[in-house]
This record gives C-alpha cells, structure tokens and sequence, in this order.
C-alpha cells in the first residue's frame, strides 16, 4: 500500500474517532460562551482557541465533524441504494426500458441542482434529515449512470450468456454474476460520493441554507470563521484545515480503490 | 558486406522486471538474416517471439525492460550501441515492422494516406504534396484499388485486409533493408491472408529486403520463409531451412508443434500434442504413443435419427439512420438457412468474419431473437416455448464460447460455477452430492480436484476452456454449440482441447455444432461441414467431400488459401 | 453535420420545454407566495399587487400566459425587485458570470491539459505523484476555503491584487476569482488528461507511430493528444455550464454581482419570474454547449462521425 493511502486511512480514522467520542471527554460544549475569552488565541485553555463568540473551537470542530459525518453516511447509502437498483435494472433490461429510465435522469441532471435542494429545503423547512436525503437523492444520478453503464458491458459477457444458457433465472443472474462484478466499481464510487456529499453539505451550510443552530457542521464553521477572519484567523483555519484533509483523504482513498480493482483505470 | 549477413544477432537476452522479480522473456538468441533472406520465427504465445522483435527496433520499454545482448550487428553496426537518435533513423527508414491487429495500429484520428505519407516526410524529407503522390503510388504498389479515394479515408472505413496492405505501403515507403513483419495475418481471414502473405512476398523480391516473419503457424511460415527459427519458453530451441523443420525436425517441441496441427489430407484418430513429446515440467523428450497416428474411420452417420432441424431460420439486425434514428433497414446476418443434425455427429460450420456462424448458432440457441423460421428440437419448437418451458429445454443444449477468459465468472470459484448448474436443474440434492459431481466434471475433462477452490484468474487459457467444457457438462446435455471454442488458444493447447471434445463425445453421445473460421480444426472434428457466406448456406456435404471434391467456388477459395506445408512426402517417419 | 446540429436542437427543445413546466409547478406547488414576506401589507394592496402580477388567475392561465411571453423572450417583472424587469437583471449579471467563467474555462485548459500529460508521461514517477496529489488537493479544498486564503495573502498581507469587486471589468480586480474558480476545474482536466494519455499510450498505433522514427515527442503531440483530449472535451460541456452560470460562492466572498446570488435570492423569496428565468437560462447553456462538444467532437474524431451516421 502507498504512503498517501495510508496516511489517508490514518487521518480518516482518527477524525472518525476522534469527532465521534471526543466532544464527550471535552469539558466543554458547543454553546457555553465564555465571556471572558472571545476570540482568544489556541491556548492551553482552549486548544484551539476560541471563536468570536467566546465559544471553544474544538470541541465545535468536533461537533461539526460529526454532523458532516452522518450527512456523508446517511447521504452515500442513499444514493448507492437508489444508484445501484436504478442503473441495474436499466442496463440489464436494456431496450425502451434503458431508454425510458436514462431520460429520465437526464432530466433531473439539466435541473440544477441548487434548484432541488432550495425547493426542498422551502417545501419542508431546514430540517437536517432533509438535507441528508435531498443531497443522497441528487447523487444516486451518478451511480445510476455508471452502474448502468458497467452493467451493460456485463451484460455481453459470455459468462453471463453461459449462466442463461443454463437456464438460470434473470434474477438470480443479477445477483449471483452481475452484482458480485459490481462490487468494485461501487465501493470505489461510494468512497468518491462521501466527499462530494460533504462538500455539498458544507456548501449549503455556507449560504445559510444547511444545518442550523444550535447544530454545527464544518461548513458552518468556515463560513462563520470567513466571515470574522480578521479577528480570529485560527475560527477559520482549523476547521477549514479538518474539512479539506479529510475531503483529501477520502479522494486518495477513493483513486487508491480504484487503482487496486482496475490497474488500468479507465475511467475516472 | 555482401557476404556478411545483412542483420547478425549474438546472444540477444530481455529481461523484464516485474512484481515477482525478474523475467527473462529472450534468452541468449542468436541468428543471422542474409541479404533477400525471409527468415521464420515460431513460438507459442509468450514464447519472447514479439519481444525478440521490439528489442531489434530498438522499442523495448527502457521502464521496464533491459536488453542485455552481445550484439544486433546490422549493416555493420550495432544496434545496441547506437543512441536513441541514431536509432530513429533507421527505424521506419532502414528497418521498418508490420504489427499484428491492424485495427488498432492505424491512429483512428488521421487520414491513411497522411500516416503513410508522414514517414515519407520524416525519412525522405519530401514536400508535402510530392509525399502525397507517393502515398498513392505506394497504395497501388500494395494492391489497393482505388488509391486516389482511398488516401483519404479514415481507418475505420477500409476492411481489415485493406488497414494492413496500408501497414505494409507505410513499411515499405522507404523501401527498407529488413522488414519485420509480427503475426501480420493472424487477425485476418484466411483469404486475405493468402493474398496479403503473396504481396509480402512479390514485394520483398522485387525490393530485395531481407524478412524476419513472426507467426505462431508453422504453415503460415513455411508459405514465406526459406530458414525458420522455433522458439520455445524464450528460448531458441531449434534452426533450420524449412525443408529441415518439415522433414527432420530434430528438437522434440518442433516435433510436436508440427504434429499437433490438424493437417488437411492428414486426418488422424486422435491429434498428438506437444506433451506426447516433450515432458513440459521437465522439458525431457518422451517416445511418442505411434497409436494416435491412425486414421480416423468417420463412420456413416446418415441414417441416425435428426436431432435438430434448423428450418429457414434467419436473423436480422436493424440498421438506423435518419432524423429520428428509426429503422430504415435490416442486415441479414442470417439469411434463410436451413439443414438437420443426426444424433451423435459433429455438424462443422465454417464461414470467414462477418459470415453469420456465429449468429446462427446462438439464433439456435435463442441467445438471439430469430427474425423468421423455425428451430426444432428432438421435434419441439423451440421458438414456440415459454420461458419456463426453455429454461427446462436448456439441460439439453449447451454452448462453449470462443474466450475462455470471459466465459467465466471471475468472483465466482469454480466449484461455486459448477454447482450452479446443478442445483439449477435440480440434479443432484445433497452438498456432498455436489461436491462429488463437481470433482466428477472435473476429472471428465482432465483437472484434478485442487481446481476446485480456486478462482478463474488462476488457471492458463486451456484450463479454463476445460472449466468452461466442464460446466456445460454438468447439465448432461446431449448437444453442444461450439463457438469458435479452440480459437483462442495455442496450437499446442488446441490439439488437447480438440481430443477432450472428441473422447467426450464418444464417452457421452454427444453432438456437436462445431463453428470454427479454421478448416483444418473442422476438418479434423466434424462428420459434415456447412459453409456459410453473407449469411447464407453455400454448401453443406460430408466432411470428405467438402475437403477432397468442393463443389461451390467460394469454398474452393477458402480450401485453396489454407496456407499448406510444402510437400516433402512423408512428414513424420 | 447540418443535420446532427438540426436534431440536437429539435431534441433540446422538447428538454428545455419539460424543465420550464417542472420547474414553473413546483415553484407554484411550493408553499409561501412571493409578497409573504412583507406583512405589514394591506389585504386590499396585496390584492391589487396579486393583480397586477396576474398572480390571481388559474394556474393553467398562468403557465399559458408565461409560456407565451418567453416564447417572445420576455420573462417578465421581478416581484422582489419592484419595477426592474427580469430581462434587466439578467443582462446586468450576464456578463460578469460570463467574463468569470469564459477566463476560468480558458485557465483551467492552459494549465489543466499541460499538467495532465506532463504526469503521464512521468507515470509512477515523482513528478506523477506531485501532481496528482496536488489535483486531489485542488478537487478537495472547498472554494469556500480557498477565496478566503487568496485573499487574505495576495490580497491584505502582500498587497499584491485587490480582493475583489467587480469594477467594469477591470483585471486585477478579476484575478482572484478566476483562479478561485478554476481550480478545480483545473485538478479535474489534469486527472482526466494524464489517464487518457496513459492509456492512448498503450495502444499500438502509438507503438506504430514509433516504429516509423518519430521521437518520444513527436508521437506525444502529433499522435497521442488528440485521441487523448476526447474524455476532457466530454467533460468540457458540463464544465463550462457551471462555470459559466455564476458560482454563488465565489460572487459572495469576492463581492462581485453576478448571476448566482439571483437564484439563491429568488428561490428564497419566490421570485418565481427571476428563479425560472435563471433555470431555463442554465437549461440554455447546457443544450448549447452540449452542441458545441458534439460538433467538436465529430470534427476532431472521424470514426464517431460514421457511428452517429450509420445509428
């Protein structure tokens, strides 16, 4: 395994423990403010400082993270659940049903995508389950795309063709020859996904329209800390720092999957 | 310099660095090419033939692969010692080279004539317009008709034959002193390859270039060359003139490559193989079993009861087009064919690419949609039948497809690949029942139970062919297409395969379609041949017939440009 | 050629049509109407606002009246900009989205293919892994975090640009942004490139073409780029949509007037007229560019000219 990959797996690891048991060690939480200490530097107090509420950043850091997190994983299942059963059942059943179904999501992908999220965010309110759902439900298009498009080569493969000559049932076709082929192409996908689905997230909670108080995530925190940089550089940095390492390490994973399952790595 | 050779290998050695260390793919070569000499190269398939051709062109990747030769002493120098620039003068210019997949050595973007008409410009220095006129001459020289239009079109409109006659014009443009030509037919039909294989040969006499001509078919190399080199496991294991190899072979691999090949006029009970000569784990020469070189007595098979009967069918593909890419019209791939097959014979189908043999087979099978006709089934339709009542029809039938590499599964073991079929069935209950079945199938088609937990990718081509046979067994049908199903492997593998089919089929009662682009293969194996063109039945007779007294033109050209040993009258003593 | 530009369009037509109805209805599905905001109205001056936008009609009449006037392209009033047309405020945020992403587009191939192929060719190499691992950077920091750093060290520490503004169009001003823009754009072109150029690299034409004595060079430029270029010239149509249609982002760190902020602002107020102007403008894009990468695409590979031909 390649340095980066590992260090990836390292950073990812520490980050995923870290966000997820650290804020209970902390002795302090996300909402206390600390009159006396607003905007004060990385300390022995405060770690990592504090913001210019006098909130301590770490352990909002943390928080964020967590959210971001759960965001990411709700989100990616969502769109490999959607992605998979939709591009599988359009690139195996080919024909008008291939035809009918890829329209479709061509449809959805002229739509912008802020237009959804916007609309959907109005319908129901800045509710973070939404926001989950609404950004899973937009990146199941991808998968959908490249799970079809796999399955269609599949499909022309003489072993599948071998399996229908003995007889075997389309279903159980799927899923004995079709979906273990798969497996690859979607793990890589699902680890490209959760970056994406973060950054998305992040992007949204930079405009307001993402997670609200009292919940945190990491694009909240840089959009506060961008807007006070002046005063208190590190509010920016540190979860600007968190964010973009982990975004990193999550792509390198990403590349690394697929470098392992596809030497050649066509597409990308 | 007229009496030294023209090119003079010495101890020529490649080595490739890999994952599991390090890989000798040439070792210690040495031959000599005179002055309007054609010399041969066989080998089987990694045998360092193709690397022994790059390392002269000086391509060898400098990442991966180290040459460590005495010396390539050509025209009086060499080779190894010139630098990369001296090196691109003489490629294209003195020493030039035909690769194999013409297809894919064009560059799809650029017109022909203005990829033959660049080395022209390169090595000649000539203006543009007067390499251009070249271009068309050396297109005509090459026999392509129409060479003014045919400059200007894009690799992927001009047939096969045509894409390497314009390797060959690219080759030739600076009229070279050694001409490497590596498998440069092997992808082509056997009537182009006939008419490419006299076009290298006029050329070479009228240029006097000296030939080195790489092939896996020692009767492909024999049509061309005067000397042959064989090589084996990187090695060269034997020289000589042709008549030599063909006569008095004396190394025991040269031996066997020359008897495994199905011969027309040549037909034996059972193929030898290269095993019956050399012990490839100990690389010791064996006595050969002289049992196997009797000939084989095809019985009368006439009178047996119709297994299958093939009825009008035809096949077609819609061709779109227009504003709103309806069907403006249909390709017949297919095209109204009908014939019977007996109980326990061998039917050959044999046709050039782009014949229909495959369609049709697969048609029978309903892998694909018929267009019209009918297929009937020890008597039942078989394009009547619902899906249930097909998926029960399928026990009985079975395909086996031309690459054993993609016929497979690879996340699945091969006991999980055989089981599939009987659990499917029905055949048999219990997990021991299974298990044992499975080792059953495997010993059927001489594999030994340790294949049974391991996974696709482990196995050599010919072995996995054997998964793939041993798959369509576990159903126990009585009727198997064969697809193409020895094309992909080496001769030597080829041969084995060939016997397994043969000794199934007297041990089960099979029968066999048995399509193959490759006469001397059917020949061997089929009791009646069909011979399809455009889709269409041209002829269908006994094998005997078909091969001693044709009666269509178009199989006489196709027997006609099987490439055939020179005859020096008993082959083998 | 004629005819594929001619069957695009006609295809395109029915698309933009479905994303005009799509869009209209969910906005109107959508609950909260664009004067709800503003309380302290009147019921009767509400009434006479509702009017005066036709907001009281059936919807079906709406849709019709709408459909008609943007046929004619018009697309009527803002109703959060009080008597400022949507066709105003288009052309006011046109040109700063266009100037923006036309020279991040251009930023983003100049640098984007040169780093791609100067990796392949150092495959496995240091060179390799320096610069993909800065594409993966590029890909991974949000613009959100990258503005931000721009501007506080080029801008405020060594004063070497302004941060920003729009200023007619002045450069310096621009800079920033751009490159903001851009780099990702840029990280995604260089991975694409450097794994097309590998894998030209082992096709034997390329093999061929050095067999004819051509140097490592000369088979680079003249016979690898070109089939190399094909997955960036299929990623160049979506590309150039987003570029081109005005980051939100990057309008509101740098504070330049663009398109963007429209779409948030009006999906947030309801500015029904302002949102669908915007979405169909993206809709716009996106067929046209797809058309361009289409006619590119035929003009630069022969062999998909003869499959759109023959299917």
């Amino acid at each position: 395994m390649k340095l980066p990959i590992k260090l990836s797996l390292l950073w990812l690891l520490c980050v995923l423990i870290s966000c997820v048991f650290g804020p209970l060690f902390s002795v302090y939480d996300t909402q206390t403010i600390h009159w006396d200490a607003m905007a004060t530097e990385p300390s022995q107090v405060f770690w990592w400082g504090t913001d210019v509420m006098g909130r301590d950043l770490l352990v909002r850091c943390l928080e964020g993270g967590r959210t971001s997190l759960a965001v990411a994983a709700v989100a990616t299942t969502v769109s490999v659940l959607l992605g998979v059963a939709y591009g599988i059942i359009a690139g195996y059943y080919g024909g008008r049903v291939d035809l009918l179904m890829m329209r479709m999501v061509d449809v959805l992908y002229a739509l912008p995508f802020m237009f959804l999220v916007i609309l959907l965010l109005v319908f129901f309110g800045h509710s973070l389950w939404l926001i989950f759902v609404g950004i899973g439900a937009y990146m199941w298009l991808d998968m959908a795309r490249i799970v079809r498009g796999q399955t269609l080569v599949l499909k022309n493969q003489p072993f599948i063709e071998a399996s229908q000559v003995l007889g075997q049932k389309t279903r159980l076709i799927i899923f004995y020859h079709v979906l273990p082929n798969l497996t690859s192409v979607i793990l890589v996908y699902a680890t490209l996904t959760v970056p994406q689905v973060i950054l998305i997230e992040s992007f949204l909670s930079f405009l307001g329209l993402g997670v609200q108080e009292p919940l945190t995530s990491w694009g909240a925190l840089v959009s506060e800390g961008a807007e006070n940089w002046q005063l208190a550089p590190w509010a920016l940095w540190f979860p600007a720092l968190m964010l973009s390492l982990t975004l990193l390490s999550f792509n390198v994973l990403g590349d690394g999957l697929r470098d392992y399952f596809d030497p050649k790595h066509k597409d990308i | 310099m007229e009496n030294s050779p023209r090119l003079s290998v010495k101890d020529l050695t490649v080595q490739f660095v890999t994952k599991t260390g390090c890989f000798t793919a040439v070792d210690q070569l040495s031959f000599d090419i005179n002055a309007g000499q054609t010399m041969g190269l066989v080998g089987e398939s990694g045998s360092g033939k193709s690397v022994t051709a790059l390392a002269l062109m000086g391509l060898v990747p400098s990442s991966s692969g180290t040459i460590k030769g005495q010396q390539v002493m050509f025209q009086g120098r060499n080779l190894l010692g010139l630098s990369e620039k001296q090196m691109r003068l003489l490629r294209g210019n003195r020493i030039s080279m035909i690769f194999q997949e013409p297809m894919t050595a064009l560059n799809p973007v650029f017109r022909v004539g203005t990829q033959v008409a660049e080395v022209l410009r390169l090595h000649k220095k000539m203006p543009k317009r007067l390499a251009w006129q070249r271009t068309i001459e050396l297109f005509d020289s090459v026999g392509i008709t129409e060479p003014e239009q045919k400059v200007r079109s894009y690799p992927h409109q001009l047939s096969g034959g045509q894409q390497q006659r314009v390797m060959i014009a690219m080759a030739i443009a600076c009229e070279p002193d050694l001409l490497i030509c590596d498998e440069p037919t092997t992808a082509l039909d056997v009537t182009i390859q006939k008419q490419v294989l006299i076009l290298l040969k006029r050329l070479q006499q009228e240029m006097g270039m000296s030939m080195l001509f790489i092939s896996h078919d020692l009767g492909v190399v024999a049509e061309v060359a005067d000397h042959v080199l064989v090589m084996y496991r990187s090695q060269l294991v034997e020289q000589g003139s042709v008549e030599k190899i063909f006569t008095r072979a004396e190394h025991p691999y040269t031996q066997g490559l020359l008897a495994c090949r199905p011969q027309l006029g040549n037909n034996p009970k059972r193929l030898l193989t290269v095993t019956d000569f050399v012990d490839t784990a100990n690389e010791k020469a064996l006595s050969v079993n002289k049992e196997r070189l009797k000939p084989q007595v095809k019985e009368d098979k006439s009178d047996l009861p119709t297994l299958l009967r093939v009825d009008h069918l035809t096949t077609m593909f819609p061709i779109k087009g227009g504003l709103l890419g309806r069907t403006v019209d249909h390709f017949k791939a297919v095209d109204g064919v009908s014939f019977d097959v007996k109980c326990g014979e061998t039917l050959g189908l044999v046709g050039e690419s782009g014949s229909g043999k495959t369609t049709l087979g697969r048609t029978i099978l309903r892998l694909q949609q018929a267009s019209s006709g009918h297929v009937f089934y020890d008597g039942i339709d078989l394009f009547a039948q619902n899906k249930n009542e097909m998926r029960a029809m399928r026990s009985r039938m079975q395909i086996i497809f031309q690459d054993p590499y993609a016929a497979l599964n690879p996340r699945m073991r091969v006991d999980q690949a055989l089981i599939e079929p009987l659990v499917l069935h029905g055949l048999k209950k219990s997990q021991n029942q299974q298990q044992a079945q499975a080792v059953h199938l495997l010993e059927q088609v001489g594999l030994s139970s340790d294949a049974l937990y391991r996974y696709p990718h482990e196995f050599s081509g010919g072995q996995r062919q054997r998964i793939c046979i041993a798959r369509a067994l576990a159903v126990e049908p009585e009727f198997i297409v064969c697809d193409e199903s020895v094309s992909a492997l080496d001769v030597s593998v080829q041969a084995q395969v060939l016997n397994l089919l043969k000794d199934l089929q007297d041990e089960l009662s099979l029968t066999y379609i048995f399509i193959s682009h490759d006469l001397s293969v059917v020949q061997f194996m089929a009791d009646r041949v069909a011979v399809m063109k455009q889709g269409q039945l041209v002829e269908l007779n006994s094998a005997e017939n078909i091969f001693n007294n044709p009666k269509h033109p178009y199989t006489k050209g196709l027997i006609n440009a099987i490439p055939k040993p020179p005859d020096y009258g008993e082959c083998l003593q | 050629m004629i005819t594929l530009v001619v069957k695009r369009l006609l295809l395109a037509l029915p698309v933009l049509w479905l994303i005009l109805t799509l869009t209209f209805f969910l906005l109107r599905a959508a609950p909260g109407g664009p004067f709800d905001s503003e309380r302290s109205l009147a019921p009767e001056i509400e009434a006479q606002v509702v009017a005066k936008y036709r907001l009281d009609l059936p919807l079906y009449l709406q849709y019709g009246q709408y459909l008609g006037q943007v046929l004619v392209g018009d697309f009527g009033p803002s109703y959060q900009y009080p008597d400022v047309s949507v066709n105003q405020l288009l052309a006011s945020g046109l040109p700063v989205s266009l100037t923006l992403g036309f020279w991040a587009l251009l930023l983003a191939l100049t640098i984007g293919i040169p780093l791609g192929v100067w990796a392949a060719l150092h495959q496995g190499q240091w060179q390799d892994t320096t610069a993909m691992v800065v594409a993966v950077g590029g890909i991974s920091v949000p613009n959100y975090v990258v503005g931000p750093m721009l501007i506080a060290w080029l801008a405020v520490t060594w004063r070497w640009l302004p941060a920003g503004g729009w200023q007619g169009g002045e450069w310096d001003h621009l800079l920033l942004p751009i490159m903001t823009l851009a780099l990702p754009f840029i990280a995604y072109i260089a991975r694409l490139m450097r794994v097309a150029v590998i894998d030209v690299w082992q096709q034997p034409f390329i093999q061929v073409a050095l067999a004819k004595g051509l140097s490592i060079k000369q088979v680079m430029i003249r016979h690898a780029l070109r089939p190399a270029f094909l997955p960036v010239l299929s990623y160049l149509g979506p590309a150039a949509v987003a570029l081109m249609t005005g980051s939100v982002v990057i309008e509101q760190i740098f504070g330049l007037p663009g398109l963007g902020r429209y779409f948030v602002q009006g999906a947030l107020n309801r500015d029904y007229t302002l949102v669908m102007a915007v979405v169909l403008w993206v809709g716009l894009l996106t067929v046209i560019f797809n058309l361009l990468v289409d006619v590119f695409s035929f003009l630069l590979y022969p062999k998909l000219r003869t499959q759109e031909e023959t299917s």
